[in-house]
């Protein structure tokens, strides 16, 4: 016998089920009145610095199907690169901007929408600079432990390039799945992100 | 708060992606592998929630929809507490949750089984934890109800929960079992996790201790996320 580590478990997860909707996003799914607004649903004010960009996308299932049940959410950091978090140690995060966003995705089509601003370098653990990217999180019907994901943006080719965790990964085909075109619409620059939960274009899903 | 990268996540212990008996699961489970991904700021950092986030029923889901009169069903507190791996408390966790009613009829459109809505139940709440970790919210108990995956399949009374611990890599999902259910051995979705003993961290037993006498009964339900290394030996960056 040795000692005991005396750690805890982690709680095990289970799917979100098909009524994520009904706690997450509440007055979406038509439950009014009990929350004033759904949580996530705007991610800055008219006072948040940096390239106001639009984040779209829909999720895939393994055979073609746009998932209309599932919930998206994106954590990402402001115009300098910092996070509005107290683990944050290197500055203070743009006070009118949260960083956080949650879409249920549209009620017919499965589209999410997210209304941001393009985040700016956050360090990798070595200290290089990590090309700006937004972390994703998608759960649904079927998806028994939560998918961690990110995007990466089309036109900041030389960044994604140098981009510590990107550069590293081995199969150089899948990386794309990682990177966001960029279109225009009207003004503003859109980031189009689908994502693949299976198939010849499965998204990369991290272990994080 | 301060600290360093996540524990691992024990993927041995968490459901299994894909599983054919969760029919849904088959198409929509990554066939490829996961890529390890090193912590970086990205996923030791999360949105933080204040009190003031919160209304004053939002953790009453007898009281919360209620239109005329209170919902029908068995009057319940579930409580318990918020830890990390090595036991601590967290703090400032946001926990979201929904139910059905005690008829097992969730207020959803795509809903379609046949015991009735309660027009006093919404059955969505939210809480954040206290500086003990400790949080707690009342409400009815959930019924058990029919699903399309087998021809004859019932989910077991359960709540769902979603919570932010303080990085968004402690992002977890799952849902709350009750003591003594014989549907939980029966579950499909329970037994997507393949060990009998991570399902039992997942049902809450009876507290008659906490249960207030004459009104609700109590049932504890304690969390726990992932745990963070200490950032005393790791690596500096360069330049430091
Ligand atoms: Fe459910």
């Amino acid at each position: 016998m040795v000692q005991s580590l005396d750690r805890l478990k982690e709680s095990p997860s289970q799917t979100a089920g098909p009524y994520v909707h009904i706690g997450c996003t509440p007055n979406f799914s038509g439950i009014e009145g009990v929350f004033p607004q759904d949580l996530g649903t705007s991610m800055l004010n008219d006072g948040a610095k940096g390239e106001r960009i639009r984040i779209v996308g829909r999720v895939f299932d393994g055979v073609g199907t746009a998932l209309k049940d599932a919930m998206v959410e994106v954590w990402q950091a402001d115009a300098n690169g910092l996070y509005p978090s107290p683990q944050e140690t290197r500055g203070t995060a743009d006070p009118n901007f949260t960083g956080f966003g949650r879409s249920a995705g549209d009620m017919a089509t499965g589209e999410f929408v997210f209304e941001t601003i393009k985040p700016g370098n956050v360090p990798f653990k070595d200290g290089r600079p990590q090309a700006p990217h937004v972390t994703l999180w998608i759960v649904a019907r079927g998806i028994n432990i939560g998918l961690h994901t990110r995007l990466y943006f089309g036109d900041e080719e030389a960044a994604n390039a140098a981009d510590p965790i990107l550069s590293r990964i081995e199969h150089r085909s899948r990386v794309a799945t990682l990177i966001a075109p960029k279109t225009m619409e009207g003004e503003i620059a859109t980031y189009r992100h689908d994502i693949f939960l299976q198939g010849e274009k499965e998204t990369i899903f991290f272990d994080v | 708060m301060s600290g360093g990268s996540f524990y691992q996540r024990d993927r041995q212990w968490h459901p299994r992606a894909y599983d054919p008996a969760y029919k849904t699961s088959v198409t929509r489970s990554p066939q490829k592998a996961l890529i390890a991904l090193d912590n970086t700021l990205s996923e030791m950092t999360g949105p933080v929630f204040g009190h003031d986030t919160l209304g004053p029923l939002d953790d009453d889901m007898i009281l919360n929809f209620a239109k005329d009169g209170e919902p029908i069903g068995q009057r319940i507190i579930v409580h318990g507490r918020v830890l990390d791996e090595d036991a601590r408390p967290v703090p400032g966790a946001l926990i979201e949750v929904w139910q059905a009613n005690a008829g097992g009829r969730y207020r959803h459109k795509k809903e379609t089984y046949l015991a009735p809505l309660d027009p006093n139940f919404g059955g969505c709440g939210r809480t954040i934890s206290g500086p003990d970790g400790s949080y707690r919210f009342r409400t009815i108990k959930p019924g058990p109800y029919p699903w399309p995956n087998g021809p004859n399949d019932w989910r077991p009374a359960h709540i769902h929960f979603s919570i932010f611990g303080q990085g968004f890599a402690q992002r977890l999902i799952t849902q709350m079992y009750f003591e003594g259910d014989p549907l939980i051995w029966l579950c499909p979705i329970v037994a997507t996790i393949p060990d009998k003993a991570a399902i039992e961290r997942l049902i809450a037993p009876l507290d008659m201790a906490n249960t207030v006498p004459m009104d609700a009964r109590a049932y504890k339900f304690d969390i726990v996320l992932r745990g963070r290394r200490s950032t005393l030996f790791e690596n500096r960056m360069e330049g430091n």
